[in-house]
């Protein structure tokens, strides 16, 4: 696999404290990275060692397989958690210096911001000033600010953060078109549910170390745990019971039904094919509800934060 | 790429269309030339009324020397007692009246006139009358011994060295005096500006942090350059505003003196007369002060005036850059001020004390090397002649001081966004650096 951006054994510390401890993290060229962690973890030092704003006290960044150079700013667009904008300046004043200041020239920036406010419906903002936007107007130019330059690699900050649903799904499917389009996307959230619909592949950052990385689908997989939701309409409840107690692994469940049944999560023996359950259910009762439990990203997560 | 002019412009243009800054500049010449001419109106107003006072002359030697003029009359009163004068006055809402009594030996006159009147009496009304009196005193005594006062007056001596230098320039105390004042108004001149504009360099830099734009804007450039930038359009932004100030000031205060009627030939006159009245021999005097700014290095001066003016205003300016880039806000900038301002007073205090006394000394000569003292010693020190190598090794340390404090505030920029919403001290500002 390619990937657009290594970090390697990178380690930072602040005088006593340790920011970032022998970090390596790989960003496949084209996908989008989640970049996970509890607050305080080091992912915010990591994307500013990315961004060269702190350099690393050890270790190697390579964009694109080239170290880390000051020139390469003009690839990188970064949005970060603490945003914000020139108040006093107007909307398309300040978009154009912050794109002359990435290298663009005055005339492409006009030209190219022209087409994302059009795009994003923010056309008649250019000469406002940004005091009188509103957080989310704010924003959106913040976000135009990030990806006007077309960098090859976009730094995403908790993005979603001050949207409203729906032009949260804006930006989020805007970010989608931007991987289509070839660009590589290291996305730093705490919400699990995006990093769920837009993960290809995750790291995950705990107490300055790495403690998980990989493919999401793949991490799923190594999470699994042969684990299965069951609803059971039986007679005599005690006694099924004690005969699944016998041959498997229970645990109470709950979940919505319009049956008295019973309910648990049953865990098999890896030698045990799911099928063998099914028809040791359906032999005991009737089976209405059979389904495997997919550990989520946020289970994931809380696990093996925890567990660490 | 180079983002340098690009921040310059912007800080500049950003500066510039301010509102605030607009009405400070339209205003402060306004605010300025309108205090000079409420401050003139009411002084004329004060001189304006005519004082009468009586003069009740028993000695009957002073009968006509006293003149009347534009704001002074007097009143002289004879053949009526003191209490019958004083009654006369109360009534007659005369300004005072001056008693001069007959006394058996003149001289005792200087010490039994008295001055009535309802409140105390202004100072120059009082000196006016003593002088006319000991004139007349004095003349009274020395004609009395024989003298002739004329004599005196053509036997004194004034004492005059010619200064020179042994390259056969010549030099004179009012030189030394205007050399002084050159270097003096260089070291206000820069005193001023620093206060005025520092402040406007650190809000600048602040702002960033303030608009929470600043890890955008350092994505994208480096501190450094980021720092740089801002102080030199911030400076710009004061030079214009600063010259549109003196424009301002000159404009209106020639249409307040036009409007106002305060003329200026009358103005003239006046500073004539104080000139004549101020020096004696005065055409001598103006003689030697404009042949000592004549004789003064003029290029090597205007030269080094704009090298060191610069640079004194862009280390401060620099300094207060650093104490912007360790804050957050505003309100957390009071602990720093002072030392700032600290060395530049220390200067201007230097120069006057030790260049007065001796301009090489080693003191005076130490302190023009130390960049925080340097533009006010150095400039004092080179109209007295100061080898250029020195001139330029002073420059020299000057410019890199600078270029080593916005490298270290852009160092402790770099730091301190890092660090959200913790007040630095100076110790952790030292831990910084180690970053």
């Amino acid at each position: 696999m390619e990937y657009l951006l290594k970090a390697e054994n990178v380690s930072k510390s602040y005088g006593n404290f340790t920011a970032l401890n022998n970090v390596t993290i790989e960003v496949p060229k084209g996908s989008i990275f989640g970049l996970l962690g509890p607050n305080g973890a080091g992912k915010t030092t990591l994307i500013r060692i990315i961004n060269q704003i702190t350099m690393p006290d050890s270790g190697k960044v390579f964009l694109d397989g080239e170290t880390l150079q000051p020139h390469h700013i003009q690839n990188i667009g970064y949005l970060p958690e603490e945003r914000g904008l020139y108040k006093s300046m107007k909307v398309g004043e300040q978009c154009v210096y912050l794109a002359q200041l990435k290298g663009l020239s005055k005339v492409e920036a006009k030209k190219r911001l022209k087409y994302w406010f059009e795009r994003l419906e923010i056309g008649d903002w250019w000469n406002k000033k940004i005091q009188e936007l509103s957080k989310g107007m704010a924003q959106k130019i913040q976000f135009v600010v990030t990806v006007l330059h077309e960098p090859k690699l976009l730094i995403f900050d908790e993005p979603f953060s001050g949207f409203d649903p729906i032009n949260a799904n804006l930006i989020k499917d805007e970010i989608l078109k931007l991987r289509d389009d070839g660009a590589t996307i290291i996305f730093s959230t705490h919400r699990m549910e995006s990093v769920e619909e837009m993960c290809d592949h995750i790291a995950l950052i705990n107490k300055s170390n790495k403690i998980l990385d990989g493919k999401l689908i793949d991490i799923k997989r190594a999470y699994q745990s042969n684990t299965f939701e069951v609803g059971l309409l039986t007679d005599d409840k005690t006694a099924v019971t004690t005969a699944l107690k016998e041959r498997f692994d229970l645990q109470p469940a709950s979940f919505k039904s319009i049956n008295d049944e019973l309910q648990y999560k049953i865990k098999i023996p890896q030698n045990v094919a799911p099928n063998e359950l099914v028809s040791f259910l359906t032999s005991k009762g009737q089976l209405n509800h059979f389904v495997e439990v997919i550990p989520s990203a946020n289970d994931i997560f809380i696990e093996t934060v925890q567990k660490n | 790429m180079n983002h340098l002019p690009l921040i310059i412009k912007r800080e500049y243009i950003n500066k510039v269309r301010n509102k605030s800054f607009i009405i400070m500049t339209f205003l402060s010449p306004l605010i300025f030339v309108g205090i000079f001419a409420l401050v003139g109106y009411l002084s004329s107003v004060n001189n304006d009324k005519v004082r009468t006072i009586s003069v009740l002359d028993e000695s009957g030697m002073f009968a006509s020397d006293f003149e009347d003029t534009d704001t002074q009359k007097f009143n002289i009163l004879s053949g009526i007692t003191l209490e019958e004068a004083k009654k006369l006055n109360e009534d007659s809402g005369n300004y005072g009246l001056l008693h001069i009594p007959k006394t058996l030996h003149i001289t005792d006159l200087a010490k039994q006139t008295t001055f009535y009147s309802e409140e105390s009496p202004s100072l120059s009304v009082i000196s006016k009358i003593e002088n006319n009196i000991e004139d007349k005193v004095n003349g009274a005594i020395l004609k009395e011994n024989n003298i002739d006062a004329s004599r005196i007056e053509e036997l004194r001596v004034i004492v005059e060295t010619r200064q020179e230098s042994f390259k056969g320039e010549e030099t004179s105390k009012e030189g030394s005096f205007a050399k002084l004042i050159f270097g003096g108004a260089a070291g206000y001149l820069l005193f001023m500006f620093i206060i005025i504009y520092g402040n406007m360099i650190m809000r600048s830099v602040i702002e960033e942090k303030t608009s929470r734009i600043v890890e955008i804007i350092i994505s994208s450039v480096k501190p450094i350059k980021l720092l740089l930038g801002k102080i030199i359009g911030t400076s710009l932004a004061g030079v214009t505003q600063f010259v549109a100030w003196v424009v301002l000031i000159t404009i209106l205060s020639t249409v307040v003196t036009l409007i106002f009627g305060i003329d200026p030939a009358a103005m003239q006159a006046q500073q004539q007369e104080m000139i004549a009245q101020g020096a004696t021999g005065s055409p001598d005097m103006a003689m030697k002060i404009y042949s000592a700014y004549e004789s003064l290095p003029l290029i090597n001066l205007i030269i080094m005036f704009l090298l060191f003016f610069i640079g004194g205003y862009l280390l401060y300016a620099s300094l207060y850059a650093a104490i912007g880039a360790a804050v957050d806000s505003e309100t957390d900038t009071q602990q720093f001020m002072l030392p700032i301002l600290m060395p530049l007073i220390l200067a201007v205090y230097v120069g006057f004390f030790t260049v007065i006394e001796n301009p090489h000394g080693i003191v005076a000569q130490i302190f023009s090397y130390i960049p925080f003292t340097s533009p006010v010693v150095m400039l004092m020190r080179i109209p007295f002649g100061v080898p250029i190598w020195q001139q330029i090794i002073s420059v020299v340390i000057l410019f890199a001081t600078f270029m080593g404090i916005v490298w270290f505030a852009a160092k402790i920029y770099r730091v301190g966004i890092l660090m959200y919403g913790k007040k630095p001290t100076y110790k952790e500002l030292i831990k910084w650096l180690k970053y």
